[in-house]
């Protein structure tokens, strides 16, 4: 049975910070440091969002763009995230709910680290293709935390992408998935504890590129596929310097990969970061395109995809939601005060 | 202000879907949903159905608020509209991720779910609509 | 039915009371009631009290039982019944009273108001007057009180019925009047300028839109009208008090820029009084907000819509006008806003001003006096006529 993505939606905050302003207030050349990133802005989640109301507005957009799907004909649904409203209690079933899809469907939420969002993709492509479940939908969403003054804090942001998965009217279709995954501790955040914690520089060559060009490698060997065979790639991208350099050392060319990296505009939205990166090449894909997509999560693993765009695409009600174009090109800039307004960080009375 | 959670969850339908009620009797749609028609009345009994009313609408009136308490002192200032949606219902809620000053009667909006408040650190959060500007 | 009279009247000063409980407060009005009508306290058959909120306010519920106890009536077993009606609360509990006595059933009927507000913090003050509106579909989405009065002003503006600075006005009038009451909190008139320019509440309205926070009790005495000369020569007759209501939630209604509640009851107590508005000399309307009282004068027929925002900014509204005087006791804006305490207060002053003890805001040849009491964005409302004897 072939099975793939039948719809996608894709929802980023309209709030943006640049590394300046953060730098302005550590007294770091924040400049550089974006540079040095390839980082120019990251987005900010408003107060009143988080990571429930982030996969809900990707996931009603996902609805919105096949109206003939009945959303009670979707069996599962998992929403990727490492920045949970909740320690206990889903955000799964409130998104289920929020998209009239309760209650006969299973429901969970998932972590790990930033590849929460393609365990999610995996889990629903299992299911779809054991003929289990009609559709499922996973989700990639985070408001990623940082400690203040770290240098997490000039990339980690916010936002998210739901994927719809079935096995009719698919309008791209995964040809092949597999995965690499080790114990490798680079990045991780107690229970309790409102930051995480990263192993600094271990978190490149142990962690994210030996496990991102692993799963590339494994899947193009599998494949019997070469770099050049594919459109587009999109990697995880926790910020732009990793996935430039993944993608050179892998052999794709700078245009393969512009599409799907968008944290030099959006930050690293960490579970939402491949997710999204894969919304923005559909939002362009044509059929036939060839997509690969390897995600990366902290702890550590990847998540490799072989995707083909197929003829539905042409289709496919695209402009029933805006696309990633349309939702980056508003955007509001905010000063350090607001962000910490925002972000919680200054403290007010009881609320 | 702390809800039980009952409270927050039974009223799920309304806060995250618009979902409202119609009377069987004379059509009239009323949002939040009623037990029975205020017009209908004693007929109505039994006779009250779902209907999910559409997300969209335009602004009937407005205000910039500029104080409140609790988690709306961290979206202080905010704007909060009446809003007569694509059904002609009104509705009442808050207007985020807008620009204060360009806030007017008319003005396109459509619905999405947002943080309205939690009980505490500790305590539920609750989700509901509020609107945004409609492109 | 038997006609119904106000033998006598009182009122605490209002204001922020740091000093006074709760049950102080209750029973000082009251007292000063007896006084003003010669009444030793054997002769009540039963008390009324409007009191929106001491469940809250102040964590005691069951108030009927402490007015009771602390003014001595708990000794001869009054019954005492404690009335809820938002902002209504005392023009409810009022008419409630007025009911009791043209029935037959009492002939000496005490009737207070009072709220104890400031042993709470502001935040929690505010939250318990939001929860006059929808709590769960107005309040509950972040709309505040002074946001929905707020919506009403952009509202009245839009249509052309009222300026900012019409709206603006009525705090004016209501301050001008202030400055003349020595039971008022703020006794100090204030500009237009100062009312357009005060901190921001919920735009367009200010601080000085927005009736103050307020302890205080106002009370009065009725008897049957052909008992009250045995009682006092400075009684006045209740020629009707009337009461309607309408949705909880502003934003079911159909139109936002009148209140069907006040048009509803002011019909009515017209009609049992045989009179008109044009007959009345005297007004107190209930303007927690500015764009509030400004609707009443329109929905009470003082003048035509459109046309009550123009006399407030013009000063046609005060007690020297010539026109039916509004509020010349300093209305909840100024006079203050104990808010169980207002609807009562309000009768307080017509009886002064019928019974020509209303000092230098005294509003000359006073004949027929009108209460207008709201509880929430127009849900309930009372509107009571007074006529000098």
């Amino acid at each position: 049975m072939e099975t793939g993505i039948v719809s996608y939606g894709a929802y980023v905050p309209r709030y943006r910070i640049k590394p300046e302003e953060i730098g302005r207030i550590w007294g770091v050349d924040g400049k550089a440091m974006g540079r040095g990133l390839m980082i120019n802005q990251k987005s900010v989640p408003s107060p009143d969002e988080d990571v429930v109301t982030i996969a809900t507005a990707a996931a009603r957009d996902m609805m919105a763009r096949v109206p003939d799907v009945d959303p009670q004909d979707i069996g599962a649904l998992y929403v990727g995230s490492e920045s949970l409203p909740y320690a206990v209690k889903p955000t799964a079933t409130v998104v289920a709910e929020a998209i009239r899809a309760t209650p006969n469907l299973t429901a969970a939420d998932l972590e790990f680290a930033c590849k929460a969002g393609t365990a999610g993709i995996q889990m629903c492509l299992g299911l779809v293709g054991a003929g289990m479940v009609k559709y499922g939908v996973a989700i990639g969403a985070d408001t990623s935390q940082s400690a203040p003054g770290d240098a997490l804090e000039y990339s980690a942001s916010a936002g998210g992408a739901a994927y719809l998965i079935g096995s009719e009217r698919i309008i791209a279709r995964v040809n092949r998935t597999l995965s690499f995954s080790t114990d490798t501790p680079d990045f991780w955040r107690r229970e309790g504890q409102m930051y995480p914690v990263h192993g600094g520089r271990f978190t490149g060559e142990p962690a994210y590129f030996r496990h991102v060009s692993s799963a590339a490698k494994r899947l193009m060997a599998d494949r019997g596929t070469k770099p050049e065979d594919y459109t587009y790639a999109v990697f995880h991208q926790p910020n732009g310097k990793f996935p430039t350099r993944m993608a050179k050392q892998l052999g794709f060319t700078p245009e393969q990969i512009a599409y799907g990296l968008l944290t030099p505009e959006i930050g690293n939205t960490y579970s939402g970061a491949v997710p999204l990166g894969l919304a923005h090449v559909l939002d362009h894909a044509k059929p036939g395109d060839r997509i690969l997509v390897v995600s990366y999560g902290s702890g550590a693993g990847s998540d490799a995809f072989d995707i083909t765009v197929t003829d539905e695409i042409a289709g496919y009600r695209r402009a029933n939601a805006p696309v990633l174009d349309q939702i980056l090109a508003h955007t509001v800039d905010i000063d350090y005060g607001t962000y910490a307004k925002f972000k919680g960080s200054i403290a007010l009375p009881e609320e | 202000m702390a809800m039980v959670v009952a409270r927050e969850w039974r009223e799920i339908p309304g806060r995250y879907n618009l979902e409202g009620t119609r009377c069987g009797c004379c059509g009239k749609i009323f949002f939040p949903s009623r037990a029975f028609c205020p017009h209908c009345r004693r007929q109505s009994i039994g006779k009250m159905e779902p209907f999910p009313l559409k997300p969209t609408g335009e602004v009937y009136s407005f205000s910039i608020v500029h104080q409140s308490d609790g988690f709306n002192r961290r979206m202080l200032p905010y704007a909060v509209v009446f809003v007569k949606n694509d059904d002609s219902i009104m509705l009442a809620g808050q207007l985020v991720d807008v620009d204060l000053p360009t806030v007017k009667i008319g003005m396109r909006v459509r619905a999405v779910l947002r943080k309205l408040d939690e009980d505490g650190k500790a305590g539920i959060i609750h989700y509901a609509f509020k609107f945004v500007p409609a492109e | 039915m038997r006609d119904v009279a106000i033998i006598g009247a009182g009122s605490t000063k209002f204001g922020e009371l740091w000093g006074a409980s709760f049950r102080a407060i209750g029973i000082e009005a009251g007292a000063r009631a007896m006084q003003d009508a010669n009444l030793g306290g054997d002769e009540v058959d039963a008390i009324y009290i409007g009191n929106m909120s001491a469940g809250r306010f102040i964590n005691q519920q069951h108030i009927d039982a402490l007015i009771a106890d602390y003014t001595g009536m708990a000794t001869n077993h009054v019954p005492t019944t404690r009335v809820e009606a938002g902002g209504a609360s005392g023009g409810v509990a009022f008419r409630q009273a007025v009911m009791a006595v043209a029935s037959g059933l009492h002939d000496i009927v005490i009737v207070g108001g009072a709220e104890k507000m400031t042993d709470m913090d502001d935040d929690s003050i505010n939250s318990v007057l939001n929860a006059t509106s929808d709590a769960e579909w107005e309040a509950g989405m972040g709309l505040t009180l002074p946001s929905l009065y707020a919506i009403i002003a952009q509202r009245l503006m839009a249509e052309g019925i009222a300026t900012r600075e019409e709206i603006a006005s009525c705090a004016v009038n209501s301050h001008f009047h202030g400055a003349m009451n020595p039971d008022a909190q703020f006794r100090k008139a204030v500009s237009l300028d100062t009312v357009l320019h005060a901190g921001p509440v919920a735009e367009p309205l200010t601080m000085f839109d927005c009736a103050p926070i307020s302890d205080g009790s106002a009370a009065v005495i009725l008897c049957p009208l052909e008992e009250a000369k045995k009682h006092t020569d400075n009684y006045v007759k209740v020629c009707s008090s009337m009461q309607a209501s309408d949705t909880l939630a502003l934003f079911q209604r159909e139109s936002i820029t009148h209140f069907n509640a006040t048009r509803v009851a002011a019909q009515q107590a017209y009609q049992a009084a045989h009179i008109t508005a044009a007959d009345i000399d005297v007004a107190e309307v209930h303007d927690d907000y500015t764009v509030a009282g400004l609707m009443a004068l329109q929905d009470l027929g003082f003048w035509k819509e459109g046309e009550a925002g123009r006399a407030l900014l013009e000063g046609q509204t005060r007690f020297d006008a010539g026109k039916t005087a509004i509020n010349t006791s300093g209305g909840l804006k100024a006079k203050g806003y104990p808010i169980g305490a207002a609807g009562l207060s309000q009768i307080v002053e017509l009886t002064q001003q019928l019974t020509n003890r209303a000092g230098p805001r005294q509003v000359r040849n006073a004949k027929y006096g009108l209460a207008q009491s709201t509880g929430g964005t127009g849900s309930a409302v009372t509107v009571t006529v007074l006529e000098a004897m």
